[in-house]
């Protein structure tokens, strides 16, 4: 069973989202609306068990590894403040212009060099393996980073499924496109659809996930409903969002912001303080993590594979990362 | 008072309500998840509004015949200036901490932050010569010269503003496209003054002087 009633949720899945709404309601003298927004959504989320996954239902999950103590970003602001140019360019859009995206039905074609392609379900991807809690360090390549409790299984548990053959070396993930429920994708400023790739080794590690859900609910659709990657060592834009497809091939996909910009975005784009983006410095990060205004003027340094290099830094073993931005 | 002075009057406070906006909000927590971000992107967008309405007011009393408008342009002028230096208050301090190294780094290596570097420098003289002592002390066709300058900065803005953007330059395009006009307005006024089919040019310094 997928689906937890209110009172079965473990209060820490919860807590951090729960007293965000509680300060900003107060301070907003709007605490009545606030209570009745929630109260509201409770009886949505108990009267409608066909819906059984939709944005923000909650999921049951056991805690994954590679976990951190680091102060979690607000789920307010890991649900406004988003790159998905799908939406929006701006960062305040997706929010809004995905409220009525629908992530049901939902496919997700599994082919290309694999014994056994096979186009999943979502509700079929949701019980492929137990849902783990994975909290990661997240850094954008525009400089600022959060701490967010994805939800997800390794992204292996689902490549198993199909078998990859031994001659594919690349996995590419290709986003829904729908410019009728993306507005963003109505103008071309990428070429549509967001095309993404790893290499075969870097989609088997055990960091990279398979991700359904944030703070214990399904993801909210701006964030890249009902199915994404998380890949916390690489920059935010290789974790590819709202995915329809994954195709195994021979040959480097050409994901969508190299072709944009080739000398700004690589193929590997692996965190990395050493190599700076034409435009900014990467030395340096900003955290996102409800501190406060004051608080958050203090950048704190950027790690290598964003401090993931314990896990990932043999995958890349003798390459020049310089050359191999 | 006169007509202008009771329009600066009014203007004055408009002219601060995007800063009173943004302490509002900040003083609020309403800045949204990355409040430095949302500072640097404020206070550059009315440095650039300010420097473009600063721009049209030629234009616009030679095109109504209200000549009195020029009254007006020091303030905004000097608004958009400090727009300029709260953006650039906004980069030193709360963006890069005040650490020389790493802003000398970027002036010197990243372009859209040379332009920015330059679109403000420029402004500076324009701001310091801006007084009616200034103006006496330079001379009206000496002044009128050295703030054609403004030209520069608002096309640099233009430049600086295009090369931040990642991929969606719609915006700076639009800022852009009304530049093109306010400055065509010139190079139009200015073709007609010299092949002699209009009248002989008010001295723009005239009107600043009366305010
Ligand atoms: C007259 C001078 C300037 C004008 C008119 C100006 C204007 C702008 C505008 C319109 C933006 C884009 C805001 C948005 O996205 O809504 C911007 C961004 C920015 N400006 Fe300026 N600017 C000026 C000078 C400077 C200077 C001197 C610096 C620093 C040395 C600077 C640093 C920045 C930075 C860091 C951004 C943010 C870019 C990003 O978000 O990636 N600007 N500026």
């Amino acid at each position: 069973m997928l689906i937890k009633k209110p009172a079965d949720v473990a209060s820490s899945e919860i807590t951090p989202k729960r007293a965000y709404l509680s300060r900003r309601t107060f301070m907003a003298g709007a605490a009545a609306a606030g209570a009745s927004l929630l109260a509201g959504r409770k009886l949505l989320e108990m009267g409608s068990p066909a819906q059984v996954v939709e944005a923000g239902a909650k999921l049951s999950t056991v805690k994954g590894p590679f976990g951190t103590d680091e102060k979690l970003t607000p789920y307010k602001d890991v649900t406004t403040y988003n790159n998905f140019y799908e939406f929006s360019t701006d960062k305040d859009g997706p929010a809004a212009l995905a409220k009525d995206f629908r992530t049901r039905p939902w496919q997700v074609k599994v082919e290309g060099l694999v014994q056994k392609p096979r186009t999943f379900d979502i509700d079929d991807i949701l019980k492929l393996a137990p849902l783990e809690e994975r909290v990661y360090r997240h850094r954008c390549v525009e400089g600022w980073s959060m701490v967010i409790p994805w939800v997800g299984y390794p992204l292996s548990s689902l490549l198993k499924q199909v078998d990859p053959l031994g001659k594919a070396k690349y996995v590419e993930f290709t986003t829904i496109l729908d410019p009728k429920q993306m507005p963003g994708q109505r103008a071309r400023i990428l070429d549509w659809p967001y095309i993404e790739g790893l290499r075969l080794d870097e989609a088997m590690h055990p960091l990279a996930i398979l991700c359904v859900g944030l703070y214990g609910e399904a993801l909210p659709n701006q964030d890249g409903a009902p199915v994404r990657i998380v890949v916390p060592w690489k920059y935010g834009f290789k974790s590819a969002k709202s995915l329809v497809k994954i195709r195994l091939v021979e040959q480097q996909p050409i994901n969508t912001w190299n072709q944009a910009a080739p000398s700004e975005y690589g193929f590997y784009s692996n965190v990395n303080p050493q190599v700076d983006h034409p435009r900014w410095s990467q030395k340096m990060e900003r955290r996102i993590d409800g501190s406060g205004f004051f608080a958050s003027i203090k950048k704190i340094p950027t790690r290598p594979f964003n401090g993931y290099g314990d896990q990932v830094a043999q995958l890349y073993a003798g390459m020049d990362l310089r050359k191999y931005f | 008072m006169t007509r202008v002075g009771w329009l600066k009057l009014a203007i004055f406070p408009l002219c601060l309500a995007p800063l009173g906006l943004l302490v509002w909000k900040a003083a609020n927590a309403n800045l949204g998840a990355n409040p430095i971000e949302a500072i640097t992107h404020s206070t550059g967008d009315w440095t650039l509004r300010l420097l473009l309405v600063t721009l049209a007011i030629t234009p616009l009393r030679k095109l109504t015949g209200q000549l009195w408008l020029i009254g007006l342009r020091r303030m905004i002028g000097l608004f958009a200036f400090f727009y300029g230096c709260l953006h650039f208050l906004t980069y030193i301090w709360l963006d890069q901490g005040f650490d020389v190294h790493s802003m000398a780094k970027d002036v010197y290596k990243r372009p859209f932050i040379t332009m920015g570097f330059t679109a403000f420098v420029l402004l500076i003289p324009l701001a310091v010569t801006s007084t009616r002592k200034m103006i006496q002390r330079l001379g009206g066709r000496r002044w009128q010269w050295l703030h054609r300058l403004i030209y520069v900065t608002a096309t640099a803005a233009i430049v600086h503003f295009t090369w931040a953007m990642k991929k969606d330059i719609h915006r700076p395009i639009e800022y852009g496209i009304v530049l093109a006009m306010l400055l065509g307005y010139r190079v139009v006024a200015w073709a007609r003054a010299s092949t002699g089919n209009q009248p002989k040019r008010v001295p723009e310094v005239t009107g600043i002087a009366a305010d």
